[in-house]
């Protein structure tokens, strides 16, 4: 099953002839996943890559039957291109871009919020590598041959930690249902919580994997949902312990400004909900590996 | 990006919130100036550092003559002021800002942000204003009033009355506290600020309205379109080596231990450094390299590492998804040759073409400690650092 991408997903790439566009574009169709084509607005009508430019991301939703897309444009315009997928009616958008305005992202939440909850578009990112369901689909920018496929589901804000994290799972033979980076800015388009959620409806998924850092409420959140909601085990790592406070750690969204935002106090609340801890990041793989062996 | 006191103030005048008669000076000679041309018996000279509870360290000082205000302007230009918010360190007040004396009858407090739970702008408020909002929380709680705005529509003037009003404002200056409040709105969405605090705003003894005390922070990823906000950054306010970072394009947070960092990926880094102090040790700064490190874009950042003194051993822990572990190789052997590194250095290098890394690691010769996994990694370069240590005891 795997959740919110499979082999069959049509996906399209908006800022698809852009230099890093093409690029991860390709290494998309290298890995298997099903590219459709891409949006440049004023270079419809050409091929690139093999596939169709359209003008706009309706174009592509109604001529390729476009269901996905990875955003790509840079960060001044980005908060318009996720709100044209949202309205052509893409069902499922991840946006790469790191360094988007707050504020923009403030309005791209707003509009998604006019939306019926049914036929809202489901966003990750911004500033995130992606979301794998190894094996079948990326719509990403990791190294998808790290993955393996198996029964883990992956949250994680950091991309780089989520490679660490695949990576110490496959040296133990675990693999992943679908792994989903949620981004490291303060206002997100979707939250741990909010992947969780889908991750327990997986049939495939048996734990889940949350890989959190400091800065904001949603790991406690998260970890609230998993102890009410979920059936599934919920292992979390909280990066951060070293961190000053009021100091931004390279996310934007990693600043601790109020209580209960430092990593010592985030793995204390979690402990309290029941969630199991990786007592460091270098135990990501062994600790889901004790959790699997108990079920 | 933090502002000044004055320079936010400014900013507020022009979307009109009172502030106190006051003038910028950068010398002795120009503070007793500005005071001159301020009219009145009382004058408040104001360190201008980038950091809340100033007054508690120092550097607010109130002068009934001019006298006052040179001796106050001579012991605060060039000192270093130490609060908590400054951390051990301290900053540096390079310019004063000379503030008419306000006859003070009440204080409250205001404050707006963007709220990450919310997703809004949350508008903050106390009728008991010139403590800190934190402090204020914990003891009495029900005394902050917080009202949520509905981005689409914006603050709207029953909202700022109802601020108002549970500021305890009398209704003879309502007009004037609606014009003050939706102006800090407006202050905070047309400039891409994400907090705008005013500690205290105050109602003078002449029942005028005012912002005592102002605060702005705006948002780094705003700034190319704010140009006239970006071109209020004051340098001397931040950490050298993060001003060099940033120049550099890199991110990095200079920090209190003697192991130097270099990582890509924001939260790979801080879990590394989490390993670090597992394994007893204690790191010298966060440095996330990014993306795609380049050879010329390693040498910079192991230029920054190093350029702190106290460092007694350095990591570099890269994982490679866009990146390729042989370029980050080649880039590190190039760096240790250029810059004749004398102190251990551990690398562990994983992902993409990682064979090929180690092998150019292994085959340049250098005394590069090399290391698999995370836990390795950090045990490693703890272990050398205890080593340089112990040789210099």
């Amino acid at each position: 099953m795997a959740i919110l991408i499979n082999e069959k997903t049509r996906i399209i790439v908006q800022g698809f002839t852009g230099r890093i566009g093409t690029f991860h574009a390709q290494e998309m169709i290298d890995y298997g996943s099903n590219v459709v084509g891409g949006v440049t607005p004023g270079k419809g009508g050409q091929t690139h890559l093999g596939l169709p430019v359209f003008n706009t991301v309706r174009e592509a939703v109604e001529q390729a039957g476009a269901e996905a897309s990875i955003v790509f444009v840079p960060p001044a315009f980005a908060a318009d291109s996720i709100m044209e997928a949202a309205d052509a009616g893409i069902k499922y958008c991840v946006s790469i871009t790191d360094g988007i305005p707050t504020q923009d992202m403030m309005t791209v939440k707003n509009f998604l919020r006019r939306f019926p909850k049914e036929e809202r578009m489901l966003l990750t990112g911004p500033n995130c590598a992606g979301t794998i369901s190894p094996g079948r689909a990326m719509l990403g920018i990791m190294p998808g041959h790290i993955y393996i496929r198996g029964n883990i589901g992956v949250v994680g804000r950091s991309g780089t930690l989520g490679y660490e994290a695949a990576d110490q799972m496959r040296a133990l033979g675990i693999g992943i249902s679908t792994s989903v980076g949620i981004g490291g800015d303060p206002i997100p388009g979707s939250s741990h919580r909010d992947i969780l959620e889908r991750l327990e409806q997986d049939p495939e998924t048996k734990v889940a994997l949350m890989i959190g850092e400091i800065g904001g409420p949603q790991e406690v959140e998260a970890g609230k949902f998993a102890k009410e909601n979920m059936s599934k085990p919920l292992v979390a790592y909280i990066a951060g312990l070293t961190a000053p406070e009021g100091r931004r750690m390279g996310h934007a969204g990693a600043i601790i400004s109020s209580a209960g935002e430092s990593a010592a106090e985030k793995v204390a609340m979690l402990k309290e909900l029941g969630v199991t801890i990786c007592p460091t990041p270098s135990l990501m793989g062994q600790t889901v590996a004790e959790v699997l062996a108990r079920l | 990006m933090n502002i000044h006191e004055y320079q936010a103030k400014e900013i507020l005048a022009g979307y009109g919130v009172k502030i106190a008669e006051g003038g910028l000076a950068y010398s002795v000679v120009e503070a007793v100036q500005r005071a001159r041309e301020i009219d009145g018996d009382v004058w408040v000279v104001k360190a201008q550092i980038h950091s809340g509870a100033r007054g508690k360290a120092g550097g607010i000082k109130v002068c009934k003559t001019h006298a006052e205000v040179e001796k106050a302007a001579e012991d605060l230009l060039g000192k270093k002021l130490v609060t908590h918010q400054t951390g051990p360190a301290g900053k540096i007040c390079s310019r004063l800002y000379i503030e008419a004396g306000t006859h003070i009858a009440k204080e409250m407090y205001l404050s707006f942000m963007i709220d990450r739970v919310s997703e809004r702008v949350i508008m903050i408020g106390s009728a008991e204003g010139g403590m800190e909002i934190e402090k204020l929380a914990v003891t009495n709680p029900e005394a902050i009033i917080k009202i949520y705005v509905e981005p689409a529509v914006g603050l709207q003037d029953f909202q700022a009355r109802k601020m108002a009003f549970a500021l305890g404002i009398d209704p003879a200056q309502l007009n004037h506290a609606v014009k003050t409040i939706k102006g800090c709105y407006r202050a905070l969405r047309d400039l891409d600020a994400n907090i705008l605090e005013i500690n205290p705003l105050v109602i003078t003894a002449n029942n005028d309205l005012i912002a005592l005390d102002a605060k702005m922070v705006f948002d780094e990823n705003a700034l190319f379109r704010r140009h006239r906000i970006a071109e209020l950054r004051d340098n001397t306010q931040v950490d050298q080596r993060e001003v060099a970072a940033g120049e550099a394009g890199l991110s990095y947070v200079g920090l209190d231990g003697d192991i130097g960092c270099m990582i890509n990926g924001a939260g790979l880094a801080m879990a590394t450094m989490d390993m670090i102090k597992l394994a007893g040790g204690e790191p010298a700064n966060f440095l996330d390299v990014g993306g795609v490190a380049s050879a010329e874009r390693t040498e910079k950042a192991f230029r920054l590492v190093l350029a702190d003194a106290n460092v007694k051993a350095m990591l570099v822990n890269i994982f490679a998804g866009i990146n390729r572990c042989d370029w980050i190789a080649e880039g590190v052997v190039q760096a240790v040759k250029n810059i004749d590194m004398k102190i251990p250095l551990v690398v562990r290098l994983s992902g993409t073409n990682v064979e090929e890394g180690r092998r150019i690691i292994a085959d340049s010769g250098l005394p590069i400690i090399t290391a698999d996994t995370l836990a390795e990694a950090a045990e490693k370069v703890v272990r050398a650092r205890n080593e340089v240590a112990a040789k210099k005891a």
